[in-house]
């Protein structure tokens, strides 16, 4: 087991949520896709903390980012929720408001 | 603040609260000065017009200046009570520790004690005692109080033991001063504050009495004027200013209170200003005391500088006793001062506005040219004698500049008062004339003759002028000999009063002036016809007969102006309006000034009894001499000797005064009145009969032609001419070599040299100036004018010109370039680029939520690759 095998796998899971993000119309889609990055980060930070032994146990950011990440999806898809009611719609490319 | 005696024993520890009136004195002036400014906001919504507020204020002021007199009564009783033997020793806190121990003679063991006290005490004011300046050298025991707070405020009220007169040990009362600093510079220290003494109660109590009757009075005599609000405003605003000048600590405050005093008078005496000439009597007035003024500003200044740097008046004083300040420098400031007194008191030559400002309204006349203003002059020198009294050198000798000065104004102004037809104007050229008497006293050493007279002459000539006003109240004029006559009958109370005032002013005892002039008289030390006679500070034989001859002639024109006025047939009634016809007697507001100042004008006498006067015990006699005089062991006054009071002086001038309102008297009351009871002088009378007397006349009613001598005029004749200039290059003369021999120690005839070079100098002007019609203002004038008319087009105005038009030019330039181009530009460039900036960034905001992650996850992999590769 190499370090490298795991950040391997946290960079395609990353660049595919960032693809996620930036390409999908579908605000469910991209409120899923970050979540994809963020578990890519937890993946990092799992595989630093246990292949460098750092002095505080890395799985507690990794728990944080996961109660987090939780709060903030709940908050994402309230918000898309209401976007919905509103506009019959949840396609990001149509809810433009702050064009200025 | 507190006067602490330590008495025999240290442990009896005497505190003893010194004066609160003494202390802050200030307050007298703040009352008056806040009446006027009262009465000149709100005075004219005021139910009387403000007048309430005046006399209120005054009254106060009064009331006051009683409680300061009475507590200053109190320190004096106090100090003369404090023998060596009920405590023989004071301490001075600020006196070094050797100085203590020369200093006592006795009681050794107290002094150690109190050494131990006093170290800790001398360790806290060490900073203090050095800025303390007067501390007595010389007075044996020296004595204190406390010093004051750390605020920089320094009362003090210091009792002195001395070796004094007649070999007893006596204390003396030193003059409480209380300062604060106004500012610093250069090292030298600004001081605002008060200084009492005896003088100063004395005066504050004349000022606030006479000002009080005075302002009583106006609300009956100024009723209905068309500025009675304003009168009354500058009559606080006078007193004021007095009283200040009476309280100040130094001499620059004094400068203050002169030159306030100098611009109230302009003010009231071009009251009614709608008149030329009472205008022209305002300005007249004001400018001949810029003259003056002139040599004050020149004589502080050398005082300053002569008495290394001091402005206390205590100090300089000193400086001047203890012979530190250099002789000649206080020859010359005395001198330049003297021009200043001569202005202000209207001592001749410069006495002439003082006539014309009878202009004012009669109640000013009284307060201002009679009782308090005028005196400025005479208190100037009475303040600072311990200069006058060492520059002129005064003690043991026969003339100085201040006698002669004196001596000739006492006779100008008593011949002058002869030939007024002018009620008023007889009153001026008397005060002018009594003026002269405190000026020749001040001169021969006289000093508290002078001041007495000052006080006495304060209320009877107050109490003429006052009734003057209420004659001219009731015929609306001032002219003697065409509208009065007979008013005793029509007032009765103002004859009454107005024979008891002219009575005290020709001196017939046992009235005020009575007492005065015969001080006066015999200090000039030269009546000593017989034997064991003194001459007290000198053997002023000349200023004697002078003064003799003052009174004769001072008897002789009040018997006149009785005459004219209030006997013989009214001449009135002929002018066209019917009032006029029927004169009154005043009211009240104006008869109870008039009966409180004539009673007053009996009794100030007894306030000074000659010494031994009738077996009098010595708390009887001298009463004004104990309590105002401060002794020369308070080191800001002159050791000087006082006249015995000589019985045969007083018989002499009182028949002096006797015979010559006799010969007044045959001559209106027999003669004239024998020709007609409507008459005011003989047809064929003595100066149409004699030439002599002809030529004297039209001199004395051409006032000795100063005016013409000042101003120019119709050409004077050459006997005229020659006899004037003769009188004045005498007198010049005499005074520069006399102050040469005397004050300057001068050898005897280079002094004469150049008294006689003045002499005829002035012979020459005066006579050329008489002769031509040009006066030397006239000559002076013209060429001056034109020079200051030249520079002031090409000069002042033409710079003037200049710098306006560059400043124009600049600003223009300012206006183009920099508020233009710079200014405007910088805010509109601002402008322009937010604009242009939001242009640009309106385009990125275009709402689309991926977008605007596109650009955050570029600019995070842009900083990810900066950091590698910087990193």
């Amino acid at each position: 087991m190499y370090l490298v095998q795991f950040l391997i796998l946290s960079s395609v899971l990353f660049c595919i949520g960032v693809y996620g993000v930036l390409a999908r119309r579908n605000a469910v889609l991209v409120l899923m896709s970050i979540e994809l990055i963020l578990n890519a980060v937890n993946i990092n930070l799992i595989a630093f903390g246990a292949f460098n032994g750092a002095a505080i146990p890395a799985e507690v950011f990794a728990l944080f980012i996961i109660a987090v990440a939780a709060a903030e999806v709940g908050v994402g898809l309230a918000l898309v929720l209401t976007i919905y009611r509103n506009s019959k719609n949840i396609d990001l490319h149509q809810v433009d408001l702050l064009k200025g | 603040m507190s006067t602490t005696y330590l008495a025999t024993e240290a442990s009896n520890l005497a505190v003893e609260a010194s004066g609160f009136f003494l202390e802050n004195v200030w307050i007298i002036p703040a009352i008056m000065a806040a009446s006027f400014v009262v009465i000149l906001g709100f005075g004219k919504r005021m139910p009387r017009g403000g007048s309430e507020v005046g006399i209120a204020a005054v009254a106060v002021c009064f009331v006051l200046a009683l409680l300061t007199a009475g507590q200053w009564i109190g320190q004096v009783n106090e100090a003369a009570a404090c023998t060596p033997e009920t405590c023989d020793y004071i301490v001075d806190e600020h006196h070094d520790a050797e100085a203590d121990a020369d200093e006592h003679h006795d009681a050794e063991a107290d002094a150690d004690e109190h050494h131990d006290a006093e170290a800790d005490a001398d360790e806290h004011h060490d900073a203090e005692a050095d800025a303390d300046e007067h501390h007595d050298e010389e007075g044996a025991f020296q004595v204190d109080t406390g010093v004051g707070s750390s605020d920089g405020e320094s009362a003090s009220a210091l009792t002195a033991f001395t070796e004094a007169e007649e070999g007893s040990t006596a204390a003396a009362a030193k003059a409480v001063v209380s300062e604060r600093t106004w500012w610093s510079n250069g090292g030298i220290n600004f001081t605002v504050g008060t200084m009492v003494d005896g003088l100063t109660v004395t005066l504050l109590v004349v000022v606030t009495l006479v000002s009080l009757l005075v302002h009583i009075y106006s609300t009956d005599y100024v009723a209905g004027d068309r500025r009675f609000t304003h009168y009354f405003g500058f009559l606080s605003l006078f007193t004021a200013a007095m009283l200040f000048f009476v309280t100040s600590a130094n001499v620059l405050q004094m400068i203050v209170g002169w030159e306030l005093v100098g611009v109230c008078s302009f003010a009231l005496i071009g009251h009614w200003w709608e008149e030329q000439p009472n205008s022209d009597a305002a300005l007249k007035a004001f400018l001949t005391n810029r003259v003056g003024d002139i040599g004050l500003l020149i004589g502080m200044i050398v005082l300053f500088f002569a008495s290394d740097e001091k402005w206390g008046i205590i100090e300089i004083n000193a400086g001047a006793i203890e012979g530190t300040t250099s002789h000649t420098l206080l020859l010359i400031a005395s001198l330049c001062l003297l021009a200043a007194v001569m202005s202000k008191s209207g001592q001749f030559f410069l006495h002439t506005w003082l006539p014309d400002a009878m202009a004012g309204p009669t109640p000013v006349s009284a307060l201002i040219h009679a009782a308090t203003m005028v005196v400025a002059g005479v208190y100037l020198i009475a303040r600072l004698y311990g200069v006058f009294f060492h520059g002129l050198s005064i003690g043991g000798s026969s003339i100085n500049a201040l006698a002669v000065i004196g001596a000739v104004t006492t006779l100008v102004g008593a011949s002058l008062a002869f030939v007024q037809d002018d009620i008023k104007k007889v009153l001026a050229y008397s005060t002018i004339s009594q003026l002269g008497y405190m000026t020749l006293a001040l001169g021969v050493g006289a000093w508290t003759a002078a001041v007495f007279h000052l006080t006495t002459h304060a209320l009877f000539k107050a109490c003429l002028f006052l009734g003057a006003g209420s004659v001219s109240h009731a015929v609306h004029s001032f002219d003697m000999k065409k509208d009065m006559g007979g008013m005793r009958k029509f007032m009765p109370t103002t004859y009454k009063t107005f024979l008891i005032g002219s009575i005290a002013l020709a001196g017939l005892p046992p009235l005020a002036g009575f007492w005065s002039k015969d001080e006066i008289l015999a200090g000039t030390g030269g009546w000593g016809f017989f034997e064991g006679e003194s001459h007290a500070n000198g053997a002023y034989t000349i200023m004697l007969v002078m003064g003799m001859i003052t009174a004769a002639m001072t008897a002789a024109y009040m018997t006149r102006v009785m005459y004219l006025t209030f006997f013989g047939e009214f001449r009135g009634g002929h002018h066209d309006d019917a009032h006029h016809g029927d004169p009154h007697e005043s009211g009240p507001r104006i008869l109870w000034p008039l009966r409180i100042l004539a009673g007053l004008a009996v009794v100030a006498g007894l306030m000074n009894l000659p010494k031994g006067f009738l077996g009098l015990p010595s708390g009887w006699t001298l009463r004004f001499e104990h309590y105002v005089e401060p002794l020369a062991a308070t080191g800001y006054f002159p050791k000087i000797s006082h006249a015995d009071p000589s019985w045969s002086l007083a018989i002499f001038s009182t028949l002096v005064v006797a015979s010559a309102v006799g010969v007044a008297y045959y001559y209106y009351f027999v003669r004239v009145n024998a020709q007609s009871p409507s008459a005011t002088e003989l047809v064929n009378g003595p100066t149409e009969r004699s030439r002599l007397l002809k030529a004297g006349h039209t001199m004395l009613k051409n006032r000795y032609y100063l005016d013409h001598i000042y101003d120019g005029g119709e050409p004077v004749g050459a006997a005229g001419a020659n006899a004037m200039g003769t009188i004045f290059g005498a007198a010049a003369g005499l005074t520069l070599g006399f102050s040469l021999d005397n004050g300057l120690n001068q050898p005897f005839w280079p002094s004469v040299m150049w008294g006689v070079i003045l002499g005829l100098t002035i012979f020459t002007i005066v006579t050329a100036a008489l002769r031509t019609g040009m006066g030397i203002a006239s000559v002076v004038k013209q060429p001056m004018a034109n020079a200051a008319n030249w520079v002031h087009e090409n000069v002042i105005d033409a710079a003037v010109d200049e710098v306006g038009k560059n400043s124009v030019k600049t600003a223009d330039a300012l206006y183009k370039y920099i508020d233009q181009g710079v200014i405007d530009g910088s805010v509109n460039a601002a402008g322009r680029g937010s604009q242009g900036a939001g242009g640009e960034l309106r385009r990125w905001s275009t709402g689309k939520v991926q977008q605007y992650a596109t650009v955050m996850f570029a600019g995070a992999t842009l900083l990810a690759g900066l950091l590698i590769i910087v990193i």
